[in-house]
């Protein structure tokens, strides 16, 4: 039934994209049809384009796996209207131009800034992409049962035929129904977490191979004292376990970290890998893993017991509720629901960093259970703490670039323009930021509701609200897949037409001035579509499990570093000088590129480790997010080269 | 994204002075309210688990306050600039009546 609903309605989305695209195309212009949208329809839709696969899995994911953490993008994001609206699109809509190139060009009409702008949009359009394809690997997965590359594959191909072939107009009234259904859903998903509550012993459910769904028991993951006997026999503190003989030194060979695991039978029956600890006081302690066992004949083991279906590890629950365990607290209302988990003797269990070892050919994951007070929950530091010097940058850095990403986006600010009047421009404006906020508010019920309900799979966090959303029946979990699919989709399709008009027409055409025919203008494009869908599929494969919101936290930083502080200056500044705005666009490029790639989150890329990990080995400690560094930068060069070639520009143009 | 094209501007806007410079005032308000939630974590960071209302913790409060606050501010702001536009409006016709 989930494989039906999804594809019906995905393909009524796409259908109505075609429908409708062809109809604006043939209706002689926007302006007549413009007229009759209403303000609400038109804001609505604008929250529809905003609200990409990276807020509904990865703000959620992200939430589900660290906390309020998660939260700050939401946070974020949000503010980022308050520069757009404030701050560019009102002077730009005097200034008669609606997109950054527009008011680049209008001023300058440089072939300097013709190509860094257009070489700007194809590396933020690329950037945007890598997590738009993790997220429809990750939709793919659960749903249709098909491992995340085949999923990167499929949308990669399905988006590049179209853009090769017809080209699929994103129309307000299809951003419209995504943006209204996504909002819906959403909050009936969120009504669903309140109403069943906080429990200490929550359950999930797998599918079969059948389709048939299994309720899968609560497993507590325990912490026991044991003793070393003679021969190095464990003998565990707690009679109701037993030592198997079975032990297992794991060394990471590139962080040199040594592990120790026991294999213990448990009082269920089943054996399960247990990590060598030391306790508080330095007893010695021995703490349950969350362990996933692949067998050579491919069958898969949860936590020593054959998997049903597709179930997958029990990663996070909460182990005391306001202090007690085995409890639970009935249905709660939002601000209850929030404050249960804020409240200091709440106790939530969950899964640190993969440990993986082989043991009698069998493949091991083993996740160690860490447990975090619910009010260190929910605040900020479980990713993003704020200890070291470059941990402060690092957290301002993202706050910085989340607040000014929204305004530089290439495509976002377009929609504002597309309503006549400029009062109907605002209201649409201001709904839309009424949508999205409240669409932000729920993100933290559906992140912490997947966290305590057991829905995170510690492998890809990404599919943390699709699965949670399954908890609470297919229907739920079809639909709200299939939004976020024609979600990406869409966003998918508009990226790589921005990033192959950039290739095909700003740089080719405009800058180097190629003489093309119109059918090899349209050749070019197609071509550029292609190559750029390519290099998206293979980007999306290689991102697999890194958190989809945290890979557009770099796509605003690189679009604010490269595109803000010119848009800024030329609205604000008369001595801007088109030598200024293109080493600004540059020095964005690079210096955000830069720390990027030399981010540990890049490195545990790099040399297949954890980013606590791999933290040892990048350049600069923690610091994964550039803006605190790149954008100041960018303003700075931008009025340095401008200061340094103003009387040159003056005297060139008199 | 291929979107329809941008409507073309109705005519002269005699408010677009006003509308920039107030955008600009409530971006610093903004700005200033957002700078104080960056800030607390770098400066004392146990202070945003301090329960402030409902049991909720300042860091939630915070959050959710800067969400709706931006919201207030665009509502106010289209409040002033529709008044503004529609004065300048009876001022350009009185104009022309005369």
């Amino acid at each position: 039934m989930a494989v039906t609903i999804f594809l019906c309605f995905v393909g009524f989305v796409l259908g109505l994209s075609f429908y409708l695209g062809k109809k604006a195309k043939s209706a002689g212009g926007y302006f007549a049809a413009g007229g009759q949208i209403h303000w609400a329809v038109n804001g609505i839709a604008f929250a529809g384009d905003y609200l990409s696969a990276a807020s509904f899995l990865g703000i959620c994911g992200m939430i589900a796996t660290k906390g309020y953490d998660g939260f700050l993008y939401s946070i974020g994001y949000l503010a980022g209207w308050i520069v757009a609206l404030f701050v560019v699109a009102e002077p730009m809509k005097r200034m008669g131009k609606y997109t950054f190139t527009d008011a680049l060009d209008a001023k300058f009409n440089s072939k300097g800034i013709q190509l860094v702008a257009a070489l700007s949009t194809l590396i933020v359009s690329i950037f945007y992409l890598i997590p738009q394809m993790v997220g429809a690997g990750t939709l793919v997965e659960p749903l249709l049962h098909l491992p995340h590359y085949v999923g990167v594959i499929m949308v990669g191909l399905i988006v590049t035929f179209i853009v090769a072939t017809a080209g699929m107009a994103s129309t307000t009234y299809v951003q419209f129904l995504k943006g209204a259904l996504l909002i819906v859903f959403s909050t009936w998903l969120t009504i669903s977490v309140c109403q069943r509550g906080l429990t200490t012993s929550p359950t999930r459910v797998a599918q079969d191979e059948n389709g048939k769904v299994h309720e899968i028991p609560h497993h507590d993951y325990g912490n026991i004292t044991y003793t070393e006997a003679e021969g190095g026999a464990i003998v565990p503190g707690d009679g109701k376990y037993s030592f198997t003989g079975q032990t297992q030194t794991v060394k990471n060979e590139t962080t040199g970290k040594v592990s120790d695991f026991v294999l213990l039978k448990n009082p269920d029956g089943n054996d399960n890998w247990w990590l060598k600890v030391t306790g508080k006081d330095g007893e010695l302690m021995l703490s349950e893993t969350a362990t996933q066992t692949v067998r050579a004949d491919s069958s898969r083991f949860i936590n020593g017991r054959k998997a049903i279906g597709d179930e997958r590890l029990q990663a996070s629950y909460l182990s005391k509720i306001r202090g007690k365990a085995n409890t639970s607290t009935g249905s709660v209302g939002p601000f209850e629901f929030l404050a249960t988990i804020c409240d200091e003797g709440t106790e939530i269990k969950h899964a640190g960093s993969p440990i993986k070892f082989e043991h009698d050919g069998n493949q091991i994951t083993a996740y160690p259970i860490v447990s975090t007070a619910g009010s260190d929950m929910m605040v900020q530091g479980q990713k993003f703490k704020t200890k070291t010097f470059w941990e402060k940058i690092n957290f301002v850095s993202l706050m910085l670039a989340l607040f000014c990403g929204t305004a530089a986006l290439p495509h976002i600010l377009i929609r504002y323009y597309t309503v006549p009047s400029q009062a109907a421009a605002r209201k649409s404006t201001i709904l839309a930021i009424a949508a999205i906020g409240f669409f932000y508010i729920l993100t933290m019920y559906m992140g912490m509701g997947a966290m305590l309900n057991c829905t995170v799979d510690p492998s890809d966090g990404n599919l943390s609200a699709p699965l949670l959303a399954k908890g609470f029946g297919i229907f739920l979990f079809a639909v709200i897949s299939a939004i976020a699919f024609a979600t990406v989709l869409g966003t998918v399709s508009g990226l790589i037409v921005a990033a192959s008009g950039a290739v095909a027409h700003d740089i080719m055409d405009r800058y180097a001035g190629m003489e093309l025919t119109d059918r090899g203008k349209v050749l070019s494009g197609k071509i550029a579509a292609a190559v750029v869908g390519v290099i998206a599929i293979i980007l999306g494969i290689l991102f697999q499990g890194v958190n989809v919101s945290f890979l557009v936290g770099w796509a605003f930083a690189v679009a604010a570093s490269a595109n803000l502080p010119a848009i800024i200056m030329i609205l604000f500044w008369d001595k801007t000088t088109a030598k200024g705005v293109v080493a600004s666009i540059l020095s964005g490029i690079v210096s955000s590129l830069t720390i990027i790639l030399l981010s540990p989150d890049m490195y545990a890329k790099y040399l297949g480790i954890s980013v606590t990990e791999a933290v040892k080995f990048a350049p600069m400690g923690n610091l994964s997010n550039p803006g605190l560094i790149s954008i100041p930068l960018s303003f700075i060069v931008l009025v340095v080269v401008s200061l340094m070639t103003g009387k040159k520009e003056a005297g060139e143009a008199a | 994204m291929l979107h329809e094209p941008a409507a073309k501007p109705s005519g002269p806007d005699h408010a677009s002075g006003y509308k920039a410079k107030l955008g600009v005032y409530m971006f610093i308000v903004y700005a200033l309210f957002y700078a104080g939630f960056v800030a607390i974590p770098l400066i004392d960071p146990e202070l945003m688990k301090k329960q402030i209302v409902a049991g909720l913790n300042l860091a939630t409060v915070y959050g959710f306050a800067l969400i709706v606050f931006a919201l207030v501010l665009a509502l106010i702001y289209n409040g002033l600039c529709s008044a503004r536009e529609a004065s300048e409006e009876a001022k350009a016709a009185d104009g022309e009546g005369k």
